[in-house]
């Protein structure tokens, strides 16, 4: 087992633009909010940083390929930019490559940034795929409720679940996430919702209805990193440092082979354990005070409650209308509103993510602040149940 | 040493227009449709045309697909097919599974094209020993509140022809070319152009088909009484008991049309008939096929021993009792090309086919051929050079496993209404196969409420997309369930 990179990296900075269909805004000055905040919570000039990573998903859409859009963006000092794609995970990498830069001692200073501009896309819900080569000659042109759907189905025939009660449960979370949402200014929906208005929602995708999706929504975030010394140095306090980034990534066992059943996320376990490890939580349920997880659809957050090992198997349906995930539970979950509220701006995800549990863990969360968490857990997932890219992160105070 | 049929099959789509619906519809402008408004018509589904239609059948006819390499011939004969360049029949054939090797030809341009393709059959039977397979298929376009929309029906059907386990030996057949045009459609247009009914009837049926069928009869030395079965698809009323009058043949022989339940399906309807009489004929029956188009067409059948030990997979019979009513005539114009729909901002998607990748992989795609792994029996879907298998990956140990014939079960589900698909909603979900191997893939002829999780479904071949923007269509295999629920039941 490799050492890891527990609390060798520091958050320096962080920011995050409001959320939502920003009509008044270009992919440009959604970087430039985010960019502005992390500047000034971290407290540097551009010189000081080293390098940058730069998350973007659907490229063609308007914000561009490579480097270049956020460098101009933001006028870099001529440092190198990467982007990085990785489906929804894609913030989490450049996370991830930003976090190693600085782990490694290439960087003192690393920026990394997601933004995505859904809404110039004429889409609701998230625009069609490209057109690959060979797989969309047998792949169905299938849309992301419907593929996380079936792990409704799926999940149901392996627990024997009444499909009355899982639809309960899932339009808990939905309500959960809404009241979650409602408290938080930079969210992208801000109204409460009730359990009838989930269950009487039009269907998406079967038994998906309209509360169960997230929204779609175009944002920016924005994460500065370095070592705790410098951080330090700099005459920063309490600091918030990376106890543990894991990345698992399907290689086509359960889309093609027989094994897996279809009712959970294989990714997630394996990186869950590794996370795990990594950050030295042996007990999850009570050494982690809260998750940000990867809810861009109500099932998806269930059936994640037990792939993270935070409810037993088969219990989720019960943990979850029990409230163990709400503001007030046992770990709360997406007390940010989640993608379901915040919103989903694919390539900036996982830093929103992040930047909700930076802002618990230095007490900055205003009125959804929760009382003393001391570890937080970011699922960030990028495909679909039968094929996916898995990122969980872990944060906590640099003493823990 | 006798040559002749030696199998059949036959297809006709699950959805069966309600003729009343049709005719209700158009009555503030067509009202003297209605007496036409009995029964159902057959009705292709979106994602079937003449090839997937053809490549049902000659799956009924098989047993599936030609696994054991019988086939060394495929003729296609249709008035519909999809491609005017690319050869229809070889996709017919790659969707089979066939031997690289085998001909292929693609037979056209009368209603007459399946006896045509009968014809070169047997004549190639004859020549070298092994299967030859005529499949028949047509997918018509008409005008809406147009009688032909009311009779035609779309289908499809098969024979095999040999020289063993002969089921019906051919007697004789005969021939006539004339340039009478009851209908015509040039190259390039959709609807055909009628003539007046009076006239096709008088003039055409009524003096070419005697002749012919007379001739034919001549040629196998059998007298018109001694005729069993007498096929003769038409949508001109009474025009076959008519015509069996005329030559000599027994009333009671005349086959029905079918025209309550399926409609005339046009090129390929002679065989559907003959498929239907073959499931119920006796040793030693005899049966005249005659088709009417350009000419004319008879060949006459004599039914051998061999028949008792043909088995009879779906048959005209099965596919009957398949059916589900629909009644949606603007879901029935839309997949005629008569009604342009709103596709939405999805439906603008390219759907461009790399032709060098579909070639590439053409037995996975064409064929629903995976890779069985053989250390480790893990099938691959699409096969790969390395395998799935958790931490013992393997290079280069994938045979081909056929998937078109194997049962599979429904682990996963949904169906969505946010694509822009022509039939929502939009089912897909994962189908665990027996005998192993996982495929996401698209759910085809169902309904809302129909499918479960451990559903048990078969592979059918159909289009998968339609790029429009270059006039092309790609072809994969869909589930759908093996057990439908009872006939008739409408669509939601």
């Amino acid at each position: 087992m490799p050492i890891g990179i527990k609390d060798k990296v520091a958050i320096l900075g962080m920011g995050c633009c409001r959320f939502g269909e920003r009509w008044d805004a270009s992919p440009e000055d959604l970087m430039v909010e985010a960019y502005s905040e992390a500047m000034a919570d971290a407290g540097i000039s551009p010189e000081q940083i080293d390098a940058a990573w730069f998350s973007t998903h659907m490229e063609d859409v308007g914000t561009g390929r490579g480097g270049t859009p956020m460098s101009i963006a933001l006028r870099l000092p001529n440092i190198g930019v990467t982007r990085v794609e990785n489906f929804c995970a894609g913030g989490s990498e450049a996370i991830r490559a930003a976090v190693y830069a600085v782990a490694s001692g290439a960087c003192d200073i690393a920026l990394a940034l997601g933004v995505e501009k859904l809404k110039d896309t004429g889409y609701g819900g998230l625009p069609v795929a490209t057109v690959g080569t060979y797989i969309p000659q047998w792949y169905p042109g299938a849309v992301a409720p419907a593929n996380f759907a079936q792990l409704a189905s799926a999940y149901q025939a392996r627990f024997n679940v009444d499909p009355q009660l899982l639809k309960r449960a899932i339009a808990h979370v939905s309500v959960k996430s809404h009241a979650n949402g409602a408290k938080n200014p930079k969210a992208h929906l801000r109204k409460i919702i009730t359990e009838e208005q989930c269950l009487k929602a039009p269907i998406i995708a079967e038994p998906l209805g309209l509360f169960d999706c997230c929204g779609v929504s175009d944002g920016a975030a924005a994460v500065i990193v370095t070592r705790p010394d410098i951080a330090r140095a700099m005459g920063k306090t309490d600091l918030v440092t990376f106890k543990a980034l894991q990345v698992a990534v399907s290689n086509g066992w359960e889309m093609q082979g027989n094994g897996w059943d279809g009712s959970y996320v294989h990714t997630t376990r394996i990186a869950a354990r590794k996370a795990y490890a990594e950050a030295g939580i042996t007990r999850p349920r009570e050494q982690i005070s809260l998750t940000e997880v990867h809810d861009c659809f109500s099932i998806t957050e269930l059936v994640t409650m037990e792939d993270l090992f935070l409810s037993e198997p088969g219990m989720a349906v019960r943990d979850v209308l029990d409230g163990a995930f709400d503001a007030e539970g046992r770990v709360p979950c997406q007390i940010d509103g989640g993608l379901k509220c915040f919103g989903h701006p694919v390539g900036a995800s996982g830093i929103r993510m992040l930047y909700e549990i930076y802002l618990q863990l230095k007490g900055r969360a205003g009125p959804r602040q929760l009382p003393d968490p001391r570890t937080g857990l970011i699922h960030n997932l990028g495909g679909q149940p039968s094929q996916n890219v898995c990122s969980i992160s872990i944060i906590g105070r640099e003493e823990d | 040493m006798s040559i002749g049929i030696t199998g059949f099959g036959a297809y006709i789509p699950r959805l069966r227009l309600n003729r009343q619906a049709v005719v209700t519809a158009n009555a503030w402008y067509a009202p003297e449709l209605k007496g036409k408004a009995r029964g159902h018509r057959a009705m292709a589904n979106w994602d079937e045309d003449s090839i997937t239609m053809a490549v049902a059948a000659a799956r009924d006819a098989l047993g599936g697909q030609d696994l054991q390499g019988r086939v060394r011939e495929v003729i296609l004969a249709s008035c519909t097919l999809p491609f005017a360049e690319r050869l229809n029949a070889a996709v017919v054939a790659e969707a089979l599974n066939l031997d690289e090797y085998t001909g292929a030809s693609d037979v056209t341009g009368s209603q007459c094209a399946a006896l045509a393709g009968f014809s070169q059959a047997l004549a190639s039977a004859a020549s070298a020993p092994g299967t030859v397979l005529l499949t028949a298929a047509d997918n018509r376009r008409t005008r809406a509140a147009s009688a032909q929309e009311l009779d035609y029906g779309d289908g499809a059907a098969a024979l095999l022809f040999g020289r063993e386990q002969v089921i019906a030996e051919v007697l004789g057949q005969a021939a006539l070319s004339v340039d009478f045009i009851d209908h015509f459609r040039l190259t390039g247009r959709e609807i055909d152009y009628y003539g007046e009914e009076r006239w096709v009837r008088d003039e055409g049926v009524s003096r070419c088909m005697p002749q012919v069928i007379k001739r034919a009869l001549s040629d196998s030395g059998v007298d018109a009484e001694a005729v069993a079965h007498f096929i003769f698809p038409t949508s001109l009323a009474k025009m076959d008991a008519q015509l069996a009058q005329a030559c000599g043949i027994p009333a009671e022989a005349v086959v029905d049309g079918l025209a309550l339940e399926v409609g005339n399906t046009g090129v390929g309807h002679g065989l559907l008939l003959l498929a239907k009489v073959l499931e119920s004929a006796e040793p030693g029956q005899v049966i005249v096929l005659a088709q009417f188009g350009s000419g004319a067409r008879a060949v006459v059948l004599r039914v051998t021993d061999e028949i008792k030990h043909f088995a009879v997979r779906r048959g005209v019979s099965g596919w009957l009792t398949r059916g589900r009513e629909e009644l949606s005539y603007t879901r029935f114009l839309t997949y005629k090309g008569q009604l342009q729909l709103e596709r939405g901002v999805r439906g603008e998607q390219d759907k461009k086919t790399a032709l060098s990748t579909a070639y590439r992989h053409r037995r996975a795609i064409l064929g629903l051929v995976a890779g069985r792994c053989r250390v480790s029996g893990d099938v691959h879907f699409p096969p790969s050079r390395l395998t799935y298998t958790p931490d013992a990956a393997a290079l280069d140990t994938q045979d081909a496993h056929p998937l078109a014939d194997r049962l599979g079960r429904v682990l996963s589900w949904s169906a969505e209404s946010l694509s822009s698909y022509m039939a929502p909603p939009h089912h897909y979900g994962q189908i665990d196969f027996e005998g192993g191997g996982r495929i996401l893939m698209e759910f085809t002829d169902v309904a809302k409420g129909e499918v479960q999780t451990a559903l048990e479904v078969e592979m059918v071949f159909r289009i998968k997309d339609i790029d429009d923007l270059r006039g092309f269509k790609r072809y994969f295999w869909k589930a759908t369930p093996v057990h439908t629920p009872a006939p008739q039941a409408p669509l939601e």
